[in-house]
């Protein structure tokens, strides 16, 4: 271990890091993380080389292991079965996605950034899209914006049955993960008929949506959202009010506001805390500042509260969609701009200059003007940005997307400090890390 | 890999950007609702555990981008673009405010005062940009590839760095 900052607790420094509590008022969130030290900071030439002490031992879960969700894989520190340091080792999944941003056009841009979050598509696509808009000065009819919103949450709602499912996996109840699995694809099923594919949509698009809604939408999401609450009550029953679910996730993986916001934490993380900040409602996006709903915050930060957050998420994003389906604004789907957006169909037939705008979007693309930008979205990760760098061409400069649980995953070593290995699966489920968002 | 001539084409068109303010001393400018702040790379980590102190408790991301091919024109009146600049993505809860802080880095010496002494959440950020473009973190606790394979080499999204190609074999393609 290199210690290279030159605080003064340096000099307490064990194999475990920092031992003692410096006497202090109130210890923030960056000097608790540091005095308990539970990154493990070694190649694994070192790991290989470290001395053997009889006391503690070095092991690898991951990459092919069932609960670590993809290929995600953990160099744990253990002293016996207790987790002292854990070093996350990422990069399995990297293709370079950034770097391929930069030769796709705007318009090809979305089929690159949707595959990164594969359990929320729809959030990946709108992040990129309207860090495009504000470099084009875009200003969308209210319907594209409500489409949006509408297919935001729906995604949500299916992400979040995703997690409900592998988290009731990973902790042994099977029949949680066929539940879950069953209302997401429900959920997938409407997002097809919408969208034209369960997953990876490219449907939004710079300036609005792809195409508009299809007919009877209103009557199939209305019959997926009655059959919810049924089903949540099912999940209530038997999870919830459970007392093995409570005493496998109670009080494990607790981690503090100030810890979560020094680590870069967003979403449920950062609620579970009791800190409520969700960029919805703070930052509104789309029409969110037009709609009711409420943040859910947890109080004791632990994987219960984790748990706790995203089930009651998926009943106020059910109270967004209600209102989508009531409010719904009559209009267009995207903007009429010819420079932007491909001419309707029928136009394409009738008038030349029509023609000449649909090719010359799709071969060549449009020129964003100079600048960078920045935009967020809330997924059901946290804070999803998408900083943009144009030169003024028809494709990036530059495209950086800050993957939330990119950064949630530090928080994974704090958590699992001092637990049990077994409870480490509980921990690594309850940050619900995606691997495509962070290897990218 | 492969290297490609990154020469910018032509030179910046457009004024430079107006500063609107000044934080601690440093031009501000203001992009799509978003204030941009413009900050020598030594006086950084100052800055930030100031701005940490006033309420600016999150840092979102660490980032970079290669300006090798392009030369901006939005640049404030007096700071000097370098092939680098290091973004930093701040917010603060209570104003409800996004901040960017624009670092430029030469190519000469690609080095950047480390935050995670300030925001610990800055490391695996850091790797990253180290990992990508080979700007180097001082005191960062871990300086190593994080998404690249460790013996890699070169760095990815610098503009001199092509993209890498792996030749298909189809089964029953001619030869």
């Amino acid at each position: 271990m290199t210690a290279t900052h030159d605080h003064p607790l340096d000099t307490h420094l064990t194999d475990e890091g920092a031992q003692e509590m410096a006497p202090r008022p109130v210890a923030g969130g960056v000097e608790v993380l540091r005095e308990v030290g539970s990154v493990l900071r070694m190649s694994e030439a070192e790991a290989a080389l470290a001395p053997d002490d009889g006391e503690t031992t070095i092991i690898n879960m991951g990459p092919q292991h069932p609960s670590t969700h993809g290929v995600l894989r953990l160099m744990l520190e253990l002293d016996g079965e207790t987790v002292l340091r854990t070093k996350p080792v990422i990069g399995y999944l990297h293709t370079g996605m950034e770097k391929t941003g930069e030769s796709l056009t705007y318009l090809q841009g979305g089929t690159n950034v949707t595959r990164m979050d594969y359990a929320s598509p729809i959030f990946n696509e709108l992040a990129f899209c309207l860090a495009a808009e504000q470099l084009l000065g875009l200003e969308l009819p209210p319907r594209a914006v409500w489409i949006r919103m509408l297919l935001s949450e729906l995604n949500r709602l299916t992400s979040h049955f995703l997690f409900l499912a592998t988290n009731g996996m990973d902790l042994g109840s099977t029949s949680m993960m066929i539940y879950g699995w069953r209302e997401r694809e429900e959920g997938l099923r409407i997002l097809e008929m919408i969208t034209g594919l369960r997953m990876n949509h490219n449907f939004i698009r710079i300036g609005g949506t792809a195409a508009d809604l299809p007919d009877g939408w209103q009557e199939r999401l209305d019959t997926y959202l009655t059959s919810i609450p049924e089903r949540l009550e099912e999940y209530e029953t038997l999870m919830t009010h459970q007392p093995i679910w409570r005493e496998r996730l109670q009080g494990v993986g607790t981690i503090s506001a100030e810890e979560a916001l020094a680590l870069g934490a967003t979403g449920p993380i950062l609620r579970s805390t009791g800190y409520a900040w969700d960029l919805r409602r703070d930052l509104p996006y789309l029409a969110y500042d037009d709609v009711d709903f409420d943040v859910i915050v947890g109080s004791y930060g632990d994987s219960f509260d984790r748990y706790a957050i995203r089930l009651n998420e998926v009943r106020e994003s059910m109270r967004i969609l209600r209102q989508c389906i009531d409010r719904m604004p009559e209009g267009d789907y995207r903007l009429q701009d010819k420079k932007v957006t491909p001419p309707p169909r029928a136009r394409i037939d009738e008038s030349m200059e029509a023609l000449i705008h649909h090719f010359k979007i799709f071969t060549e693309g449009f020129k964003v003007p100079e600048g960078e930008a920045y935009a967020a979205v809330e997924s059901p990760r946290g804070e999803l940005g998408v900083y943009l760098a144009s030169d003024g061409s028809s494709k990036p400069y530059r495209m950086r997307v800050r993957g939330p649980s990119f950064f949630n995953l530090q928080v994974l070593p704090h958590i699992m400090h001092g637990g049990l290995i077994a409870d480490a699966v509980a921990n690594i489920s309850s940050v619900d890390p995606i691997m495509g968002e962070v290897d990218r | 890999m492969t290297d490609v001539d990154a020469t910018p084409a032509g030179e910046p068109t457009g004024e430079p950007e107006a500063v609107v303010e000044e934080l601690h001393g440093f031009p501000v400018t203001r992009r799509f609702g978003q204030r941009v702040a413009f900050v020598p790379r030594e006086e950084l980590v100052g800055l930030v555990r100031t701005l940490r102190d006033e309420g600016w408790v999150q840092l979102l991301d660490v980032t970079a981008v290669d300006y090798l091919a392009h030369r901006r024109s939005d640049l404030p009146e007096g700071v000097e673009g370098e092939r680098f600049e290091v973004v930093v993505l701040l917010i603060s809860h209570a104003q409800r405010e996004r901040l960017r802080l624009r670092v430029q880095v030469p190519e000469s010496d690609a080095t950047v005062p480390s935050l995670f002494e300030v925001h610990p959440g800055a490391e695996a950020a850091e790797r990253e940009v180290f990992d990508m473009f080979g700007i180097a973190f001082e005191g960062h606790p871990d300086l190593t590839r994080i998404l690249m394979p460790e013996d890699w080499e070169g760095f990815p999204l610098r503009k001199d760095y092509g993209i890498g190609r792996i030749p298909v074999q189809f089964k029953d393609a001619p030869t």
